[in-house]
């Protein structure tokens, strides 16, 4: 039986092609006149083709569209995406129907281009000598990035909404630990909420999402839950703990924090820059058009101190908006109604200029931001992405935040997105449809906006007296090593006034059966007390300060279930089903809907009751 | 006399001007490069242009080469870097494509995907990290894990790590297919 490797080595072996020999000639011409040419002059050998070789513009075109020969999803999609996106228009659920007729934009410029190349030297020259990065910064370089797979096309053939060249923040699954092993566990905090929008639109659109899309904790962390308000300080936690639904050996503990809500009336003026992607690919019904729609929700909520700038980037960037007040309505729907989509993305200068325009709006007390709207094409005339996290992280430290918002699907780069607001301790949110606009712009604005805490670290101590194995659920993008727990130069997430954030642990106490086995000769170190799970410990810097504080909790055996909990853990589950896990043996979707319908609770503005018609739709299409 | 003469002997000699030992040594070696750069880059034409740039550089980098290792892993060596930078470039030169409307990229793509008649398995590598793409082309090469890990200047252990990832990543793909 030959593996993978195997076949993909006899695949390049019998693929393999003899050289060109006219080229394999012209190549060694090239060589030995460069080496003699070389020995000629050692001071001045002729450069190497750094820039690309344009054999005239025809060789340059080609060329170029050989570059993007590696985004394998992006090419296999093709024929059918052309054809796939006129039938699935009719369907798209929202966004006014005066966009629909529009086709996607063939554009061939080449002033755009030329000028495209221009920026990405300059650059290079411009960033040569990088701020310091945060340590977080590596850790999201070395993100595993999940290009998309022709395998998507054979699942859905029928409805491909776009050509698809996203991109996924993922990880491998968080394995499970022994307690005797590793009792420590450590993670940021997340109150990011994009994986479950994602998972939404690709249900919606009647196809499962791609497994690495799915984030399990920025799907519990979506819904609002009833946990108390802190009485003293920035945080209150809220621990729980219930019979695991899909194994009767394990147990659900539930660690939550629930963020103040500092008085809205008395919150600081603010001011906003909204940088927004106007390129090309924005014009379609759910990207610039909902943009704009969501922005005009959001206005509504500010305040006459408040100050609203707006910048857009496209081929070129520039400033549509200049600071103005936020009582000056008309002024800024104006601006708003005049943005049309158009030209490549040069997000880089447009980053710039917003920052600039945030300094120029800076005053003492104020709390500025920049609000990054895009489809995630934020590409041409970034030639290293880590540059451009330098230059955000080094922003944030001067004061200004970047918070993104997604729109629209198909070449939504999740992972760039999720990296920059990491860096800009802002939230990454995609907004897919009117109704997620009013959630994330509206309801939950004052979180969005204003910060109560940065570098949120988590960590937990298990007592191996008690607890045999345990497994985080989700939060694979935001573990931490042990050590990063106490050090402050550690990057970590932030939390929003009110925002809630919601980890389980999947626990198998001692005496029951466990997924690995005992070692024999391991030293016993059993003689944690026996009333006590294990110890919490929560660390986070209040806004402007360089040292964190500490918050210590001992976890009681004896924690009971309650209704937030249960409905957390149908929402675990569902995404463990999505992501195809094999933990959850018999259980299934009916099982999921099963749970959430009875802990639904309230549910005011019909968050679960969403969820539950997603688990059904997930049921039914899996059959 | 002269064709007996062992490939990093005459890299030694071309490193000190010889023009003949440099005609022989990549006479030689141009054929294995070639096979290299197709399975590092996974198309002809993408081959071809990678070989182009490693040999119109390899006069300024071969003067800098001392013997300190064998002239096909220091060749690999170079091989390898050449390719990150031209795959940095395509990146930088796709991104700046974005503007010519994907559809139309996308449509020119397919066609040329459709000529090239690749399976999946040549796809598949597209989807790996850089550095598993570069092991897995050492190691698809005939190299052994000791002398891939040489060529990355990496540890013979972590070659055999990430050749376990690849498997992983091409599994998931297949799975992922049926």
């Amino acid at each position: 039986m030959s593996d993978e490797f195997d076949d993909l080595k006899r695949a390049f072996d019998s693929a393999m092609p003899a050289p060109d020999a006219a080229k394999r000639a012209a190549n060694l011409a090239l060589a030995q006149e460069n080496f003699a040419a070389l020995q000629g002059s050692p001071s001045a050998p002729r450069p190497i083709s750094d820039a690309p070789k344009m054999g005239g513009f025809g060789k340059g075109l080609r060329t170029m569209f050989d570059a993007l020969s590696s985004k394998a999803g992006l090419t296999a999609t093709t024929a059918l995406a052309a054809f796939g996106l006129v039938m699935v228009l009719p369907v798209l659920q929202y966004g006014p129907p005066d966009v629909f007729t529009q086709e996607p934009a063939v554009m061939i410029e080449a002033p755009i281009m030329e000028q495209a190349e221009d920026f990405a030297v300059g650059a290079i020259a411009q960033d040569a000598v990088p701020a310091p990065a945060p340590r977080m910064m590596s850790k999201q370089a070395n993100r595993t990035r999940v290009a998309p797979t022709a395998g998507l096309v054979a699942d859905a053939p029928m409805i491909m909404p776009e050509a698809n060249t996203e991109a996924f923040a993922s990880a491998p699954e968080n394995s499970l630990k022994v307690t005797s092993e590793t009792p420590v566990s450590t993670f940021s905090v997340d109150v990011d909420t994009a994986s479950y929008a994602i998972v939404r639109a690709s249900l919606m659109n009647g196809q499962f999402p791609q497994k690495a899309a799915v984030r399990i904790e920025e799907m519990v962390n979506y819904f609002p839950y009833d946990y108390a308000a802190p009485e003293s300080g920035a945080f209150a936690t809220s621990l729980a703990m219930m019979q695991t639904p899909w194994n009767e050996n394990t147990q659900l503990l539930r660690i939550a924090l629930q963020g103040e809500m500092p008085e809205i009336e008395a919150r600081p003026p603010l001011n906003l820059v909204f940088l927004i992607d106007t390129s090309g690919s924005m014009n379609q019904p759910n990207k610039l058009p909902l943009l704009k729609q969501s922005l005009r929700l959001m206005l509504g909520q500010l305040r006459a101190q408040d100050q609203v700038a707006i910048v857009a980037y496209a081929g070129s960037a520039g400033q549509v908006l200049e600071p103005t007040a936020a009582s000056e309505r008309d002024v800024i729907l104006g601006a708003l109604d005049r943005l049309a989509a158009g030209g490549g993305t040069n997000g880089q200068a447009g980053l710039r200029q917003a920052y600039a325009l945030a300094d120029q709006m800076q005053e003492e007390g104020d709390v500025s931001r920049v609000l990054l709207a895009t489809d995630g094409d934020f590409n041409v005339g970034l030639s290293n992405p880590d540059t451009l996290k330098d230059y955000i992280a080094e922003k944030r430290d001067s004061g200004t935040f970047l918070s993104v918002l997604g729109f629209g699907r198909g070449n939504l780069d999740d992972a760039t997105m999720q990296a920059l607001a990491q860096n800009g301790n802002g939230q990454a949110s995609y907004i897919d449809s009117l109704p997620e606009a009013q959630k994330v712009l509206v309801d939950q604005l004052t979180g969005v906006l204003f910060p109560i805490a940065s570098d949120v670290k988590v960590q937990v101590e298990f007592n191996p007296a008690t607890v045999a194995e345990y497994r985080l659920i989700g939060y694979e993008t935001r573990a931490l090593a042990r050590e990063d727990f106490n050090n402050d130069k550690v990057d970590a997430g932030d939390i929003g006034a009110g925002h809630q954030v919601t980890a389980l642990y999947e626990i198998t106490p001692v005496g029951n059966e466990t997924q690995v086995d005992a070692l024999r000769y391991s030293a016993e170190t059993s003689d944690g007390p026996n009333d006590e799970l294990g110890f919490f410990k929560l660390r986070y810097k209040a806004p402007g300060q360089a040292e964190s504080q500490l918050i210590e909790k001992a976890i009681s055996t004896t924690l009971a279930p309650d209704r937030e909990l249960e409905f957390a853990a149908a929402i675990s589950g569902f995404g463990e089903l999505l992501r195809g896990s094999e933990r959850l043996g018999v259980w299934n979707y009916s099982d999921a809907v099963s749970i959430a319908t009875a802990s639904r609770g309230e549910d005011t503005f019909g968050y679960r009751a969403e969820a539950i018609r997603l688990m059904r739709l997930a049921a039914s299409l899996s059959e | 006399m002269r064709m007996n003469t062992g490939d990093t002997e005459l890299a030694m000699a071309a490193a000190g001007g010889d023009a003949k030992a440099f005609a022989i040594l990549l006479e030689r070696s141009y054929d294995r490069l070639f096979g290299l750069c197709f399975r590092l880059m996974g198309s002809r034409a993408e081959a071809e242009d990678l070989c182009q740039d490693i040999c119109a550089a390899l006069p300024t980098k071969l003067a800098r080469f001392e013997g300190g290792s064998q002239f096909s892993t220091w060749l690999y060596r170079v091989a390898v870097n050449a390719a990150h930078d031209r795959r940095r470039r395509a990146v930088t030169r796709a991104k700046a494509s974005q503007g010519w409307g994907d559809w139309e990229v996308n449509r020119t793509e397919v066609n040329k995907e459709q000529a090239d008649a690749q399976d999946w398995l040549m796809q598949a590598i597209g989807t790996l990290p850089d550095d598993l793409r570069d092991t897995v082309a050492l190691v698809m090469d005939e190299m052994n894990h000791r002398e891939a890990g040489a060529v990355l200047g990496v540890s013979e252990g972590t070659v055999s790590w990430r050749m376990s990832e690849v498997k992983k990543h091409l599994k998931a793909i297949k799975e992922s297919e049926q």
